[in-house]
């Protein structure tokens, strides 16, 4: 199964995972946080900065955008609850 | 006491035609309200159109038109606007729509949400506005300023520039009902203004920083908040005491190059309080960490709160009693809602008889505040080995490391992780 690399750059820590695992699944394993949202994409609670690998992580959807708009997040911004890891490496701003 | 039959014109061209609630004790459900609150709503006359500034509670709706009619008539109502969009300042949004549907309405971006979910209509109009922003009613000019989660994500200020009047939205008001509504005037509110930024502002305090930056250069002449005693005297010293009160009152000694962990214990035979003073000499041996140590059974929660709020990491040392942290904790626990703890360290460690749930308690808690728990906490069976206190000492250094950028990078896979979970008894 393909692997991606997540490191979250606050904790220093570096996660294998399958590829397709959401960001919310990771950084809840890891102690970044648990986010007692509403975890559906809808909320805007989780939004998370990729740092780098932004092309490693799954496409927006149009929900995902809607809400990130609606937050003012900026491009670099995802719903960890939606976004999945593809493969590759990505580093996360927690 | 004079109450007030009608609206009240605050400037020229300008009426408060709000609404009191003098009998409110209890504001939802958290705070406290001896002296009832308003819902200040506010009409501005321009030459070329009239505006609304924010509604009132549902339940006060009939209060606000009867003040709104004597002032101007619907049909002359050309703008809306709403600084916040909760339920107190929009009850009579949906009425007021329906009695001028030509007005246009104002609201901040992310303010879209919550109006869909008041105002249910499939033809809903409205108007994003942001900083720099500003509609011409015809000789007042309505400013925007964007002033995010003061204390909703939808919060803003509306300024009328040729007066200096601000629309604070909740920023600078408080629940305080006395119909001779100006500062100068009322019974003595300040314990009002005090509480309720302590309640509701204070956990936005570095908001309530970004927002004074931006509202603190204007040449105020009148503050007029969404709820209590419209400041008219000395409106400026209000800014300055949110100024103070969202500043640290005392010089902290640890300065910017050196962090600060707090460990909290409590301790019913020595055991737990034992592994607090391992974990703070772990920490002690990482230097530009300042450790501070404290007994929560001697403490109230307030002035942990108070120390929390500026702290860096968190380390909480609880027995387990009949399978759960003992009470003291979870208060301290309960009581962080004021401040904002999100993105601190945090971590867990006690002395246990039989299962040691408490720890894990704890730590699903602190991630549940959004703290960051990355390392697992120390656990130990009655009085702790040799062994185990030197575990708490490498949890105070792991810490102390983590404060300080210190820390050894990690590669780990996700089964290793899932792995290392604590199973639950």
């Amino acid at each position: 199964m393909p692997k991606a690399n997540v490191t979250f750059e606050k904790l220093g820590i570096t996660i294998s995972v399958p590829a397709g695992t959401r960001l919310i699944e990771i950084s809840e394993k890891v102690g970044a946080s648990i986010t007692y949202g509403c975890r559906e994409g809808e909320c805007g609670s989780c939004i998370m900065k990729i740092s780098s690998g932004m092309e490693n992580m799954s496409e927006r959807s149009v929900l995902e955008d809607k809400v990130l708009q609606e937050n003012m997040a900026g491009r670099s911004d995802r719903l960890a609850c939606q976004a999945q890891v593809l493969g590759g490496d990505i580093t996360v701003k927690a | 006491m004079k109450r007030v039959p009608d609206a009240v014109e605050i400037a020229p061209g300008t009426h408060w035609i709000g609404a009191l609630d003098p009998g409110l004790r209890e504001f939802d459900i958290i705070l406290k309200t001896a002296n009832g609150t308003t819902y200040n709503s506010y009409c501005v006359r321009g030459t070329n159109g009239v505006a609304v500034i924010d509604t009132v509670k549902a339940s006060h709706a009939e209060e606000f038109f009867a003040r709104l009619e004597q002032v101007a008539r619907y049909d002359e109502i050309s703008t809306i606007v709403l600084n916040h969009l909760e339920p107190d300042h929009s009850g009579a949004l949906p009425e007021l729509m329906r009695r001028a549907p030509q007005a246009k309405l104002y609201i901040s971006a992310k303010a879209q949400l919550m109006l869909k979910a008041l105002v249910k209509s499939d033809d809903l109009q409205f108007n994003i506005v942001k900083t720099g922003d500003s509609i011409d009613l015809g000789g007042r000019t309505l400013r925007f300023f964007s002033t995010p989660f003061l204390h909703w994500p939808d919060t803003q200020c509306t300024l009328i520039e040729e007066q200096n009047i601000l629309f604070s939205g909740d920023v600078f008001g408080c629940h305080f009902c006395d119909g001779r509504l100006f500062n100068d005037q009322v019974g003595d509110f300040r314990f009002s203004f005090e509480y309720y930024y302590q309640h509701i502002m204070r956990p936005f305090r570095e908001h309530v920083l970004e927002a004074l930056e931006l509202l603190e250069p204007l040449p105020l002449q009148l503050i007029a908040p969404a709820h209590g005693p419209i400041l008219r005297e000395a409106p400026l010293s209000y800014m300055q005491r949110y100024r103070q009160l969202a500043s640290p009152l005392l010089h902290n000694e640890v300065g910017a190059h050196n962090k600060s962990l707090l460990v909290f214990y409590i301790s019913s035979y020595g055991n737990t309080a034992r592994m607090a003073q391992a974990v703070v000499e772990g920490a002690e041996s990482i230097q530009g960490v300042r450790v501070s140590l404290y007994d929560l059974q001697a403490g109230g929660d307030l002035p942990f709160v108070d120390l929390i709020e500026e702290a860096d990491g968190l380390a909480f040392g609880s027995p387990t009693i009949n399978g759960d942290a003992v009470k003291p904790v979870w208060d301290l626990l309960s009581s962080l809602a004021m401040i904002k703890v999100s993105d601190k360290l945090g971590a867990a460690f006690g002395s246990y008889g039989w299962s040691g749930e408490a720890i894990n308690m704890i730590e699903d808690r602190l991630r549940g505040l959004k703290l960051r728990v990355p390392i697992k906490g120390v656990r130990a069976r009655l009085i702790p080995t040799e062994e185990e206190l030197e575990n708490c000492r490498d949890l105070g250094k792991q810490l102390a490391q983590h404060l300080t950028g210190k820390i050894e990078k990690r590669v780990i896979s996700m089964s290793e992780l899932l792995a290392q979970e604590p199973t639950h008894a």
